[in-house]
């Protein structure tokens, strides 16, 4: 008895040890470690950018599969002006955003760097616009930007220094330019603070050594301050031109893409086209078009602003 | 939301319809002799249901008495979704795609012509209940029935319609005792309600239902429409262009900033006394009414239909509720006789008067429920369905017109040229372009 005993007992332990070798290979644990978040990727990243992508090449609408067209929503898309024109202000909205974004929080930056009384305070307060939820600041510029109802409409009346109502959205250019003020208002903090992160990195030090050596204020943000702040310049900015380009809430609440679709970004166009218009396949390809522009933009923040070899302890060319 | 109609839950669904029943006038509806189809309920049935949310608390809670009555009845479960407006033809869509989810859906207006393929004909009930009401009004049957058909492949449980809304005390100041029909009448009040600082005001922003209602009104007044009786595009008309140069001079006596309304910017700018004459649902009124504030507003409110300008009828399509019954439903029969149940008076007539005038009646019979004489001021709304014109007029209703109304090609044609950007020929030639594209196919 005891003998067979024993031999049943040496044969789990064989198995055990198969067990044992498998989880020592090392092939197998990569697979088994990754197994999980490749396939949390693929089902919420990869999958739907893929499917998005297939859309585009279909005409798809809700309430019938499409078939594969090829390029012809392209084709289409290609002479139609509305499209062309959400081209334009995408880039436009972007660009001039972007740059009115990274003027103001580089300077509120360097203003909440000095030592300022309540500075914890101050520096939650400059957050606010962007910790409440985007459609809440785009009810609230809504209603600033009301044709009827303004406040600063009202407030330039009851001043006597207009007579009519201000036209922020009624018109094609006031409404832009309305969207960049919101936009810009909505992208302060998040630029604002993260420089603000970056400066805070530089050590006192190279100022110190700057004054020593009699740099102006001017010369100490221009050979001290601005170079140490380019890395984290170059991420904030390709986040930031994502995150602009790729704009919905504000647009979608304040103006529809309206007036006559000359607010219209490429978001909000293919979205007007894929969901209310029902046409899918062409929504996809608009969305899909985004992506040259968005892969375009980071190359760029990343290649022209943050190739400096003094990351890597060099010197300058 | 849901709910759940259990056995349990009968008994006090009961005593609301009790009590809500003895809130109603009783009104008296005529009905002609008829025959109820054989539709024997399959065993074990239980229903799923999705319809729009409400426009009033009693609403909902009639239509849950009633179905909890049908399950008193019938010994069938119905479970009743209301759906918010703006997702309801998604999830129509994602039904019938996947041939899963509710037995019924009261979706709007084109729903059953889209899905088609995926739905039961209900030409038994559609006959029996138009022979005991009266008869389907116009509106219902042409969203009812098949293009070009007498298939039913719908039944639609009401309308909601945008006739003019305008201050009594505005009009009479200008010397007009209501809105005339002729096209040159109304510019010459709209113009001297101008120049008495009382404006006009229509939607000429991407708002949906008032956007879409003013430009129809333009265009089918005119003599215009988007596309012919085939659905071939026919935008491109001397009546359009002549419809959006009348449009040049109306919109100059509009208060300023309408491009940029949306639906909801009529109701503000005319409870602010900014502008004096638009064209609304029943709800602007009631919002008035019902708030001390405003009640002088409304008691200076009246409701008249859009002008016909040069046709005999007041053009105006109303937002219509279609119910329809998918074919991957196992109880078809218990489908039907649910909503036939519905449709018969001691559940739609208390239904109809909890809607207080907001959904105006698909069949004769019902025209003289009570809610009629509830307040005078919305007895106007009583023959939302006895109209000739539909969303997509003259055309096929289908999934291009549908699509071509949801993209605002009218509407934007109409702000091109009002805002000066586009000349009429523009503007016509840039929305026969887009609409091509809908109805390529």
């Amino acid at each position: 008895m005891s003998v067979t005993a024993a031999e049943r007992w040496i044969r789990p332990a064989k198995q055990q040890s198969a067990l044992v070798r498998l989880f020592d290979n090392k092939a197998f644990l990569i697979i088994a470690c990754l197994l999980p978040a490749i396939g949390l990727l693929g089902v919420f990243l990869t999958y739907p950018l893929g499917l998005g992508v297939w859309l585009a090449f279909t005409d798809t609408t809700i309430g019938r599969r499409g078939v594969f067209v090829g390029l012809e929503n392209f084709e289409f898309l290609f002479e139609d002006p509305i499209f062309w024109n959400a081209v334009f202000y995408s880039v436009f909205y972007t660009s001039v955003a972007t740059v009115g974004k990274f003027a103001l929080g580089l300077w509120l930056a360097l203003l909440l760097n000095n030592h300022l009384p309540m500075k914890s305070l101050l520096r939650a307060i400059i957050l606010l616009p962007w910790i409440v939820p985007t459609v809440l600041s785009a009810i609230a510029f809504w209603w600033i930007y009301d044709p009827q109802f303004s406040i600063i409409s009202w407030v330039l009346i009851e001043t006597g220094i207009r007579e009519t109502n201000v036209d922020f959205i009624n018109t094609a250019w006031p409404a832009r330019w309305s969207l960049i003020a919101a936009n810009i208002w909505r992208g302060i903090p998040f630029v604002a603070i993260s420089l603000l992160a970056g400066l805070q990195t530089i050590s006192p030090s190279l100022y110190e050594a700057a004054m020593l050596d009699g740099a102006s204020a001017w010369q100490r943000f221009r050979y001290v301050t601005f170079p140490m702040l380019l890395p984290i310049l170059a991420i904030v900015m390709t986040f930031s031109i994502i995150f602009t380009f790729t704009d919905f809430q504000l647009v979608y609440a304040i103006t529809r893409g309206g007036p006559v679709n000359s607010t219209h970004l490429l978001a909000t166009l293919a979205f007007q086209r894929g969901i209310p218009g029902g046409q899918l396949g062409e929504g996809a390809a608009i969305a899909v078009s985004m992506i040259p522009f968005l892969v375009f933009a980071t190359l760029f923040s990343y290649f022209a602003l943050a190739r400096r070899k003094w990351q890597q302890g060099e010197s300058n060319d | 939301m849901s709910y759940i109609i259990t056995r349990r839950s009968i008994l006090g669904a009961s005593a609301a319809i009790a009590a809500g029943g003895s809130a109603f006038a009783q009104s008296a509806i005529q009905t002609q002799p008829a025959t109820a189809p054989n539709l024997p309920i399959e065993n074990g049935a239980t229903l799923r249901m999705l319809r729009p949310v409400r426009f009033v608390q009693p609403d909902e809670e009639v239509f849950r008495a009633n179905c909890a009555r049908f399950t008193q009845q019938t010994g069938v479960q119905v479970r009743v979704d209301f759906v918010g407006w703006e997702d309801i033809t998604q999830q129509t869509a994602v039904t019938a795609n996947t041939g899963a989810g509710p037995d019924v859906i009261i979706g709007f207006n084109e729903a059953p012509h889209i899905y088609v393929d995926k739905l039961v004909e209900l030409n038994d009930v559609a006959e029996y209940i138009g022979t005991k009401y009266g008869g389907w009004l116009p509106l219902a049957q042409k969203y009812g029935k098949r293009h070009g058909t007498n298939n039913w492949i719908g039944l639609p449980f009401g309308a909601s319609g945008g006739p003019l809304v305008w201050r009594k005390s505005a009009l009479n100041q200008v010397g007009f005792q209501a809105p005339p029909d002729d096209l040159a009448q109304y510019l010459d009040l709209c113009k001297k309600l101008k120049a008495a600082n009382k404006p006009p005001g229509f939607a000429l922003g991407n708002a949906v239902g008032d956007g879409n209602g003013f430009a129809n009104w333009l265009i089918w007044s005119h003599g215009g429409y988007l596309v012919d009786e085939e659905g071939k595009v026919a935008i491109n008309s001397p009546q359009s262009i002549e419809a959006l140069n009348y449009l040049k001079e109306l919109y100059a006596t509009f208060v300023p900033g309408t491009i940029a309304w949306g639906d909801i910017s009529n109701n503000r700018a005319y409870a602010a006394q900014e502008c004096w004459l638009t064209a609304n649902g029943v709800s602007l009124y009631f919002a008035l009414k019902n708030d001390p504030a405003t009640r002088a507003i409304a008691d200076d409110t009246e409701h008249t239909l859009l002008p016909k300008g040069k046709l005999d009828t007041s053009p105006m399509a109303g937002l219509t509720l279609n119910a329809m019954v998918f074919k991957h439903s196992r109880f078809p029969n218990a489908s039907k006789a649910l909503l036939s149940f519905l449709l018969e008076t001691p559940q739609y007539d208390p239904w109809l008067q909890a809607n207080l005038g907001y959904w105006a009646q698909p069949l004769e019979a019902y025209a003289a429920s009570a809610v009629w004489d509830s307040d005078p001021k919305v007895r106007i709304f009583k023959d939302t369905m006895r109209s000739n014109f539909w969303i997509g007029y003259k055309g096929p209703i289908s999934e291009a017109s549908a699509a071509a109304n949801a993209d605002y090609i009218m509407v934007q044609m109409c702000a091109s040229v009002a805002s000066g950007q586009a000349t009429p020929e523009q503007a016509v030639r840039e929305a026969e372009r887009r609409a091509r594209r809908f109805f390529r196919r």
